[in-house]
């Protein structure tokens, strides 16, 4: 499960329009609602890209992780947890420190100034 | 091909095998290794980790695939039984025979039983092996909450003793010799250990024979003398060794009267295809019960069989001994116990520390010849080195122990200064010119590196800091420094960094990574960076959220479930009714759960992200400001009520308290900080446990620094003596610049004042005699962030931006409802973690 692939070629069947790019931090995170899930979306402004994954940390499965600092590591993007400092590559999912779970990753894009993150359901 | 056959796997049998697979020579050869125990060689000396966390594996020195990897053939659980040296020869449990070309015994020794009356009844163990202690355990958890004896107030018995006190049982050492560690410590250092070890609860009993076991089938007291009766419930022996010698004997190889193998220096026994090395061999009439002399003579029999006969075991064997017992340390080198007519001893005493310091010098004074060391062995290895290289001693061979007192430098030189030949790691026997070396000539840059080539520090580690430094000087010899970056994104040490800021005053972090970093930055160069820019312009956390830790970022501190607590400054733990009922009465609307802090202070947990502003605003109204409980900042300043109330108070410590925490407010720093104020040397506040500290005493203040509680609790050094307050603050202002300005991000003073060249005397000279000609500048720093406080909260609140972003959705005004609390005496705290 944590080979998943490119964002692009995941087969995106919902593209779901979260908010106003300019409502998200930048060089941080915040939390969307999308259905009865919590997802952490990531504005990487320095770079302009964005990034998204599950709100929850899958170390002590609590909804903090749009609280996290974010970074790089060797060109990695990663979330650093803000509860135990555990880092996960926003790019795959997998955790950097080791130890912890692969997280969910989801596709994001930003149109019209808008952002929208893809789902496959 | 030769056969070699060696007869035992423990400590020095595994180290042969060792040694003798990383000889070029070793495919001429094929060993086979017979160990009578259920699994592979094991670290006995940490035996007692054991206890700790009851994992064996951890203990093995090499796994059974080591064995097989390298060409060894291995059989655990089969024991020789036989030797036939005509024949060349063993038979074993399993009545299999072999052929050798050399046989090596490494039997090892047998924990010693002496012949007491009553001694088979149950309930009496020896402390040897793995399977010893696991019957040992079964046995204590049976008589939980019981007594035990261990017979034997040696190094081993005194393990075994720390071993009996974790099962949960109060230990008894019951010891023959009127002291304890006979063989290695004085009269007086005995006693000394033996006070710090009772106020540990380990009971010492000295100069006892023991006539008989008293029980009927199990045991249940020990008999020394007529009426003299100690009731115990298990007894652990533990009184010496005896060589494992019996095929020895057996096959009728030249013993020792009193048991033990002979051999000469190459290691030979008295047949020359047999050797035999560690606590079954009997070496100049003695058997050596320690481990470096085990895997020397383990050297020299690897070197004798391969035909490298000049390798020969020294004339003299040093028996010195560094070890940590039961946390105190205790060491002993050379001749411990020297006869006056050879030198004369210099001792320092200090009961109320626990403190023995003892070195023997010749009559000149120029020369160590031995000591011990008690509660204190933090210089034993320049001590050893002296010793073993004959070095000249300083002018006063006093400043040895107690340490320089003209102030300066230290009376050790550096460890550069010792020969080539100095034997710095004498587990694995690797000299200072090894490590050197191996950092000049084979280009190995790291401590790590040069561990991993050498060895050195890889058996006790307790030469680890003599290594560092030799690594980290020859590194200097050759131009190059040890760098201390902050991350992959700064090539710089947090004080180059402080340094650039303020030299070219950037105050964006972007900017600063464009102007001198790399990359994009990540969680440990963001905010220490953020603290930089704190401590130079203080400016709040509120101005660059995204380089903030989470709790800078939210201006409280996370916890548990992703909830927040918040805690208001309370100056000194004054606090007056009004405001107490005010927080009573939000805590209730809010639902939070109030704890009493540490720092005399009251703690609100359970707030949710979007609680927090209208919590504040609410606090804030009630005249309440923000207690930077989430930040590296100052804490708390604690303090006793002082003369105000005391009637023992030497002076006002409340009203200092509150004067001086007002006065540090909100100055973010490298880590958190605290302080304390005591108004006499009862020292109810606990100022020595603090990062500052003041204590009234008659004539003024007493001015203390570096001190922390936590994971390594440390007490405070006295910076000046009975000062004025003006004079104290102005001390502890240029202390804290000279801390925030130098230190590591996320060091405590204490852990940075042990860094500090010079330590405290280099200190006092910075901040009282202003050696660095930096004073002055250091109180405008401090004097600027002291007038440019501002509450965090009070501008959070008031400004819309930052109050936004305490929403836990983006796009929806609901709240996270996956967060669930459960009741807890009568407040509420986190659900369990699923």
């Amino acid at each position: 499960m944590n080979t998943q692939e490119p964002m692009e070629k995941i087969a995106v069947k919902t593209w779901f329009k979260a908010a106003p790019a300019e409502k998200f931090p930048k060089n941080a995170g915040a939390c969307i609602k999308y259905k009865d899930q919590q997802i952490a979306v990531f504005n990487f402004a320095r770079e302009n890209k964005w990034y998204a994954c599950q709100n929850l940390c899958p170390h002590k499965m609590e909804m903090v992780l749009s609280r996290g600092m974010i970074g790089e590591e060797n060109g990695e993007p990663k979330v650093a947890c803000p509860l135990h400092k555990n880092t996960f590559s926003l790019k795959t999912g997998e955790s950097l420190t080791g130890a912890c779970d692969a997280i969910t990753t989801f596709p994001v894009k930003v149109e019209d100034g808008f952002v929208w993150v893809g789902f496959t359901d | 091909m030769k056969t070699i056959v060696v007869v035992g796997n423990g400590m020095v049998g595994y180290k042969f095998c060792e040694k003798f697979v990383a000889q070029a020579n070793k495919d001429s050869y094929q060993l086979v290794v017979f160990g009578e125990e259920p699994r592979v060689a094991y670290d006995r000396v940490h035996l007692s980790e054991y206890f700790e966390d009851g994992d064996a594996e951890r203990l093995s020195l090499a796994p059974k695939t080591w064995y097989s990897d390298h060409g060894i053939q291995l059989h655990i659980d089969e024991r020789v039984t036989e030797i036939n040296r005509n024949a060349k020869t063993i038979g074993t449990s399993k009545g299999t025979q072999y052929a050798y070309d050399t046989l090596v015994m490494a039997t090892g020794s047998a924990p010693f039983v002496p012949p007491i009356r009553g001694v088979e009844k149950k309930g009496v163990f020896v402390y040897r092996t793995i399977e010893d202690l696991e019957e040992t355990l079964i046995y204590a958890e049976k008589i939980k909450g019981g007594k035990a004896a261990i017979l034997g107030g040696g190094l081993l018995g005194l393990e075994a003793a720390k071993a009996v006190m974790d099962m949960g049982l109060e230990p008894h050492v019951v010891e023959f010799a009127p002291k304890l560690m006979p063989r290695q410590l004085d009269t007086r250092s005995s006693k000394v250990l033996q006070g710090k070890l009772e106020s540990m609860g380990i009971n010492i009993h000295l100069s006892k024979a023991t006539n008989q076991i008293l029980g009927n089938g199990c045991i249940t007291g020990m008999e020394f003398g007529e009426d003299d009766i100690l009731d115990v419930d298990m007894l652990v022996v533990s009184a010496g060794i005896r060589p494992r010698d019996e095929l020895g004997k057996s096959c009728g190889l030249e013993m020792g009267t009193r048991g033990g193998i002979v051999v000469n220096n190459q290691m030979r026994t008295s047949d020359p295809h047999i050797l035999a090395i560690g606590e079954v061999a009997l070496y100049n009439q003695m058997i050596y019960g320690l481990v470096a002399p085990g895997y020397e003579m383990a050297q020299v029999a690897v070197d004798q069989i391969i035909g490298e006969t000049g390798t020969r075991m020294a004339a003299e064997i040093d028996m010195s001994t560094k070890l940590k017992l039961i946390g105190v340390d205790v060491a002993s080198f050379g001749t411990p116990f020297m006869p006056a007519e050879r030198g004369h001893s210099i001792i320092f005493e200090n009961k109320t520390e626990s403190l023995y310091k003892r070195i023997n010098v010749t009559h000149d004074g120029k020369k160590l010849l031995g000591g011990i060391l008690v509660g204190d062995a933090s210089d034993y290895n320049m001590l050893l080195q002296l010793y073993q290289n004959e070095m000249p001693l300083p002018e006063n061979p006093e400043d040895l122990i107690l340490g320089s007192r003209a102030g300066g430098a230290s009376a050790f030189g550096s460890a550069m200064d010792l020969p080539d030949t100095a034997v710095v790691c004498s587990c694995e026997a690797v000299t200072k010119g090894a490590i050197c070396c191996s950092v000049l000539e084979d280009g190995n840059e790291s401590v790590k590196a040069v561990s991993k080539a050498t060895k050195a520090t890889t058996g006790c580690g307790g030469c680890k800091p003599m290594v560092v430094d030799l690594v980290t000087e020859s590194l200097k010899s050759l131009g190059k420094t040890v760098k201390v970056q902050l991350c992959e994104h700064f090539e710089y040490s947090r004080q180059e960094l402080f340094d650039i800021v303020k030299l070219k005053g950037i105050d964006d972090y972007d900017k600063l990574l464009d102007l001198v970093g790399k990359g994009h930055g990540c969680e440990v160069c963001k905010p220490a960076v953020a603290a930089i820019f704190a401590s130079i312009y203080n400016e709040t956390a509120n101005r660059q959220p995204a380089i903030q830790d989470t709790n800078d970022r939210y201006l409280a501190n996370i916890q548990r479930n992703g909830t927040y607590s918040v805690v208001p400054r309370v100056a000194g733990g004054e606090i007056t009714p009004k405001q107490l009922m005010a927080m009573g009465r939000i805590a209730q609307k809010y639902d939070l759960y109030t704890k009493i802090t540490g720092g005399q202070r009251i703690d609100m947990f359970g707030a949710q992200l979007h609680e927090l502003p209208l919590i504040w605003e609410e606090l804030i109204a009630e005249g309440f400001e923000t207690g930077q409980a989430y930040g590296k900042s100052l804490r708390t300043v604690k303090s006793c009520v002082g003369s105000t109330w005391c009637r023992y108070g030497m002076d006002e410590s409340v009203s200092f308290a509150v004067e001086i925490e007002h006065r540090y407010k909100g100055i973010r720093s490298p880590h958190k900080f605290k302080g304390g104020v005591s108004g006499c040397i009862r020292e109810c506040a606990e100022a020595r446990c603090k990062d500052f500290g003041f204590i009234a005493v008659e004539g003024g203040w007493n001015v203390y620094v570096a001190g922390n509680g936590g994971a390594n609790p440390k007490h405070a050094e006295l910076l000046a003596e009975k000062v004025d307050k003006e004079t104290a603050i102005k001390y502890i202002d240029r202390y804290i610049m000279y801390y925030i300005k130098t230190a590591q991000p996320l060091t405590r003073t204490a852990a940075w004042l042990e860094k500090l060249e010079g330590g405290i005397t280099y200190l006092q000279n910075v901040v009282i005699n202003d050696s660095l000609g930096i004073a002055a500048e250091l109180d405008a720093e401090m004097q600027a962030l002291v007038d440019s406080y501002k509450c965090e909260w009070k501008e959070a609140i008031e400004t819309p931006e930052i109050r936004a972003r305490y929403a836990h959705f983006v796009n929806s005004d609901e709240t996270d409802d996956s967060i669930e609390f459960v009741s807890l005496r009568e407040q509420k705290m986190p659900k369990e973690w699923a």
